[in-house]
């Protein structure tokens, strides 16, 4: 149940030339990604400057925005412009406070960024670490609660796992853990660690649960496999069959669903920055988004899409490597 | 020669409904000396190899039994030392390399990872072993993984992992099942070399009697999990006394002579199917009452081998005569009812078959034959019509057939029609019988369902299913019921030609058999057929004439029994050469 | 001689097979559960959902059995009315992304060549945005409507959802009995919808389980982050958003739209569970 079955294709020996066709492909894929989002906030049918003024706004007005974000101009130049702002840096100015895009957005994509990288570097050994257990402990006692509580985390959009983790430390149940995780501008956001904590072990907990469940899977598919049974018989020690020949192979299997994993913790952090009022590009879009600021929107979610499709892309490789076996 | 190795009463059985899938199987095996254990599928022979290592698959016991090698029993040992003596003192070479070498771990490590010493030492060691089983032992090679390996080299190699400690007993599980003829004639070669050179036993497990023929100096023939017949290989194979064995080998095409096949009727029980009696009573031609009361003993039969059978004096005096084939009048002046003509396909840019021509009289059986690699299928997938990118020109009945199959008319297509390989892929499985019958009797008579359904029955008569299976699903059927099905399919639509691809490959020899004789009957019916095969000794059952494919040409064509027994091209010779003969089957009388 | 992978059950009785497991009747359940409560829930609410009726959070009692909302409306009548429009929402969604990935993953998988490439580049760009951002891009130029989002959920689902089915329909579209069928030149509707679908109908069972989970924890999640369902509609996701800030003095507008909202989840996903195990039992995989 991989929430991006990914497509496994046969080829001999993927080597080189194929992943430069891959990466290659990717490139384009994303310059597409951003035609499509320019076109969707600038050159949508209606008008984009009576949207963000809303319907009160008078003629005077509305013209003047157009002209500010150049909508008055034929809709390649605009791309054009915008595209090549993209690569320089210059995203243009927040629409709510003048500020430049890059100013506000940056210190938000430092604080996304640790949090899901703190959320991976956590996720990837526990994953292993359980999935293995539970898999050499099947249908003990702790397997079984790992699979059911893993069936019953999975169902739940993040946002409720989150405000049960708050109700649970955060108010007069413990609380001994901060329930909003304002980190203050300028600040680095592991000067609060405290602050840290719920929101990490949101994804974490996710992540962990659906990883380590597929890592139970693939080991136990190895622990079956053919070339275990050979081990045996050849007369190998446990640990060396288990660590030498099932780990590595249940290791790679499981790969591809680690990149998806990245990917889902990226729209995870979406939500559970708006859970716990953490500043990131998450709540830099959602509070872009209700402002119908254009600018700052259109470059949260340019860069929450490479980040997506680049773990995409990286499942696939992994896919197309580990199923070329 | 003092025995090696001596198993007794080894018995395995399923742990959920105690019925045993290996009954009281012992033998003794001397040093060098190579044991071919035959069956049909689900006769238990995986099984007792596996056992003869102490291993048993989930789901079963080894329940009683002694598997001495060396003067150590191995069944009695504890875990830990039994780990040590797998390996050391008896190894086990694979059925299908291809999934039992691990696809992550480098050639080096899995070679020496058994051996327990320092690798630079155990690297040394297995050198020369490489060297025997012709592989290189270069350390570019070493550090290869097995999916850059060739089938042929993945068995080799694993091979020589099994020798590599040294063991006093090798255990093969149909080591070359899958492999082309003429690597197969190499790993046997190369088996029996070393059995030689290094004075060790060898259980060599095959569903194929020529295979164990060639290889074994006493056979065992298993059935139901029992014991039938054991006995040197020469006189299991020229004068068996068990019914079974008998049986077995009048079901075996040869391709140095044609006879007809006599398949065995009903089928192999299942695990804990078989009743009181002798379990192969219900489909035995000596049968009397007291077989399916006593269960036999495995006791010295009147021809020299031990044998379970209480009629084996009996038996062994019915003469073993194959039933003579009517002669065949010789191709009339007719022209072609299909030809090819310079055909030429590529497989993704890569040109696949090079200027393929020839052509089928009225009435024949052409036998198109090839190893993997020849371009057979696809030659089979453009005569099907659903190979795009192919030139040249295809006739049926002196009208051009068009490529592609959408493009071809439905007269033609209702008269070509098509048999293919895999038993479990040729029919959908989730239709009934009778409905994957009735769907081409709509396409192209437009009948309705009573007629259908009469007609559908009318077919699976001719091809021997009993009407009371039209009911049924693919998956309740077994594989030669398949096939059959999907030759019932074929007939309905009134074919004047039918293509096998491969359509007997997958199936147990005794169901090839049975399927070798419908064809027969279909062709002395008046319809013409191209059959698609690797396997020489079918063509000489049934074609009239043959092409030889290597490489995507043609490199030999005439009739059956000129090329197969005076062939013109070395490549021929060669595969003739390959292809394993069961020793001293009788002549049959003309 | 390798064991084949054949498909042997209709879906039917993969289906039947899978309602006879335990979690999956549990799931049932818990299921039929909330399905009563957002079918005859409006019938026992006393106080319409979008009036405010007293004070600001107050406590539970005889008048407000689950209290009252940061506004001081009914808890207990905003929730047993907020769930019908997520319900609705998650099945169009789960709906129409099957639907659409379907006829993608078919007809990539049937004509193959370059309309294959064309189109599965295609989902790889729609693939890119992350489902959320996805809505919400759309959302923030479109306006809010109900039917707007579930339908770009919808949307968005559709690329993972060809991918599995252009997946699962290829080993059936090379087949031999598909070739047998093709080569006899039966019609391509037919081969589609009486050779091929019938092959697929599990992984399609499993996909639209799955889907429906994702779908509900999608749609609550943006009803929550203020995108879905608008205020003042009751809603199980928007009254979990409203009320977060009371959640230390008033727990229950809280946690009781996060107890439906689990139970139904959690239902769901069992018997999702379930099918996609019978499945993977008959077709002999896991």
């Amino acid at each position: 149940m991989s929430r991006f079955a990914t497509s496994v294709s046969r080829r001999a020996t993927p080597g080189i030339p194929w992943l430069v066709r891959r990466i290659l492909a990717g490139v384009l894929v994303l310059f597409l990604v951003s035609v499509l989002l320019f076109l969707v906030t600038q050159a949508l049918p209606g008008d984009v400057a009576r949207i963000i003024l809303g319907k009160d706004a008078t003629a005077e007005q509305v013209a003047g925005l157009r002209q500010r974000l150049g909508l008055d101009r034929p809709v390649v130049v605009q791309y054009w412009h915008w595209l090549s702002g993209v690569c320089t840096g210059e995203l243009g100015n927040s629409l709510q406070n003048g500020e430049p895009v890059a100013g506000v957005i940056g210190p938000r994509m430092l604080n996304s960024f640790a949090l899901g990288l703190i959320s991976m570097v956590l996720i990837l050994p526990l994953s292993v670490l359980i999935g293995v257990f539970t898999a050499c402990h099947r249908d003990s006692v702790p397997d079984r609660v790992f699979v059911a509580v893993s069936s019953l985390f999975t169902a739940l959009p993040t946002f409720v796992v989150g405000m049960l983790l708050i109700a649970f430390f955060a108010t007069s149940a413990l609380g001994v853990l901060p329930g909003v995780s304002n980190i203050p501008p300028g600040d680095l956001p592991w000067w609060h660690p405290a602050e840290l904590v719920l929101p990490v072990t949101t994804l974490t907990l996710m992540g962990v649960l659906y990883l380590g469940r597929l890592v139970r899977a693939s080991f136990i598919d190895a622990m079956n496999s053919e070339y275990v049974e050979m081990a045996l018989l050849k007369g190998l020690g446990d640990r060396r069959v288990l660590f030498r020949h099932a780990l590595p192979n249940a290791v790679a299997a499981s790969l591809p669903a680690a990149g998806l994993v990245a990917a889902v913790t990226i729209t995870g952090v979406v939500v559970v920055e708006y859970v716990y009022s953490y500043p990131g590009l998450g709540t830099g879009l959602v509070g872009a988004v209700n402002a119908h600021d254009l600018p700052v929107m259109q470059a949260c979610v340019l860069i929450l899409a490479t980040a997506y499709y680049l773990f995409n892309v990286l499942a696939d490789i992994f896919a197309v490597m580990g199923g070329s076996r | 020669m003092a025995a090696e190795v001596e198993v007794s009463g080894v018995t395995v059985t399923v742990e959920a409904t105690g019925s045993d899938i290996v009954k009281d199987v012992g033998f003794t095996l001397g040093r060098g000396e190579v044991m071919g254990v035959v069956g049909e599928s689900g006769s238990g022979k995986s099984t007792l190899a596996l056992a003869l290592l102490g291993f048993a698959r989930k789901g079963a016991t080894i329940t009683a039994g002694r598997v001495v090698v060396d003067g150590v029993d191995l069944l009695s040992l504890p875990e830990g030392r039994l780990r040590r003596e797998r390996g050391s003192r008896v190894a086990y070479v694979p059925q299908d390399p291809a999934t039992a070498l691990n696809p992550s771990l480098s050639l080096a490590t899995q070679l020496t990872e058994g051996l327990r010493l320092p690798r630079r030492e155990a690297l040394s060691r297995v050198r020369p072993l490489l060297e025997a089983v012709g592989l290189p032992d270069d350390g570019a090679f070493l550090r290869r993984r097995p999916r850059q390996l060739s089938g042929g080299q993945q068995q080799r190699l694993a091979i020589a992992t099994a020798i590599a400690a040294g063991p006093r007993l090798i255990v093969l599980d149909e080591p070359t099942t899958g492999l082309d003829v003429s690597t197969q004639a190499r790993v046997l070669e190369l088996v029996r070399g070393l059995c030689r050179a290094h004075d060790m036993a060898a259980i060599y497990v095959s569903h194929d009697l020529a295979v164990v023929a060639d290889v074994a100096d006493h056979v065992t023939v298993m059935y139901g999990g029992e014991v039938v017949e054991r006995g040197t290989d020469r006189d299991v194979l020229t004068r068996a006394a068990h019914p079974y064995t008998r049986a077995l080998l009048a079901a075996v095409p040869s391709a140095t002579h044609r006879h007809a096949l006599v398949p065995i009727p009903g089928r192999a029980p299942g695990v804990g199917e078989s009743g009181r009696g002798c379990g192969f009573a219900p489909r035995c031609e000596h049968v009397v009452t007291a077989c399916e009361r006593t269960r036999p003993e495995l006791v010295p039969g009147p021809s020299g081998t031990l044998t379970r059978c209480l009629r084996a004096d009996e038996v062994v005096g019915t003469p073993r005569i194959p039933p003579r084939l009517t002669a065949k009048p010789a191709a009339s002046g007719e022209p072609d009812v299909f030809s090819v003509a310079g055909l030429n396909a590529a497989h993704g840019g890569r040109q696949i078959l090079f200027d393929v021509s020839f052509g089928l009289a009225r009435g024949e059986c052409l036998a198109v034959v090839g190893e993997s690699g020849s371009g057979k299928t696809t030659m089979s997938r453009c005569l099907v019509g659903l190979h795009e990118e192919q030139d040249g020109t295809l006739a049926f009945e002196g009208r051009p057939v068009p490529a592609a199959a959408a493009r071809r008319d439905n007269e033609i297509r209702r008269q070509v029609q098509y048999v293919f390989q895999n038993p479990y892929g040729s029919l959908n499985p989730h239709r009934s019988v009778e409905s994957s019958l009735i769907v081409p009797l709509r396409h192209y008579f437009g009948v309705g369902a009573r007629e259908g359904a009469k007609r559908a029955r009318e077919a699976l008569e001719r091809v021997g299913i009993p009407s009371r299976l039209a009911g049924r699903h693919p998956a309740e059927l077994s594989g030669g019921q398949r096939q059959r099905v999907a030759i019932a399919r074929a007939l309905v639509c009134e074919p004047k030609l039918l293509i096998c691809d491969e359509a007997t490959s997958a199936l147990d020899v005794s169901v090839q058999a049975s399927l070798v004789e419908l064809l027969r009957s279909l062709l002395a019916d008046g319809l013409s057929m191209l059959f698609v095969t690797h396997d020489l000794a079918v063509v000489r059952s049934i074609a009239d004439t043959v092409v030889v494919l290597s490489r995507g040409r043609v490199v030999e064509s005439g009739a059956a029994d000129d090329v197969l027994s005076r062939p013109a091209h070395s490549y021929t010779r060669s595969l003739l050469a390959a292809t394993l003969e069961v020793p001293g089957a009788p002549e049959p009388v003309v | 001689m390798k064991k084949r992978v054949v498909p042997t059950e209709s879906g039917l009785s993969v289906l039947g097979g899978a309602i006879r497991t335990g979690r999956a009747r549990l799931g049932l359940v818990l299921l039929a559960v909330v399905a009563l409560v957002i079918v005859f829930g409006p019938l026992f609410a006393r106080h319409a959902p979008d009036v405010i009726v007293g004070r600001p959070f107050e406590e539970p009692g005889a008048r407000f059995p689950l209290g009252t909302d940061l506004l001081g409306r009914d808890v207990l009548s905003r929730l047993l009315r907020g769930g019908l429009d997520l319900t609705w929402m998650a099945i169009l969604a789960a709906g129409l992304g099957v639907f659409l990935g379907c006829l993608v993953g078919f007809t990539a998988a049937y004509r193959g060549g370059a309309v294959d490439t064309f189109l599965m580049r295609a989902m790889d760009i729609l693939l890119s945005f992350p489902e959320i951002v996805f809505v919400l891009l759309f959302v923030s130029m479109l306006g809010r409507s109900t039917l707007l989002t579930a339908v770009l959920v919808g949307v968005a689902f559709v690329p993972g959802v060809s991918r599995v089915m252009r997946g699962a329909a290829l080993p059936v579209l090379g087949s031999e009995y598909v070739l047998w069928a093709k080569a006899n030149g039966l019609p391509t509707r037919h081969l589609l919808l009486r050779e091929v679908l019938p092959g697929v109908t599990s992984p399609l069972m499993v996909e639209t389980g799955m889907r429906l989970v994702w779908a509900i924890g999608a749609i609550a999640s943006l009803s929550y982050l203020g995108f879905g369902i608008a205020p003042p509609a009751a809603d199980w996701g928007l009254m979990v958003g409203e009320n977060q800030d009371g959640l230390p003095i008033a727990p229950l507008p809280v946690l009781a739209p996060i107890v439906l909202i689990l139970l139904l989840a959690l239902g769901g996903n069992l018997v999702a569970e379930s099918v996609a195990r019978t499945v993977g039992r008959t077709e002999g995989k896991g």
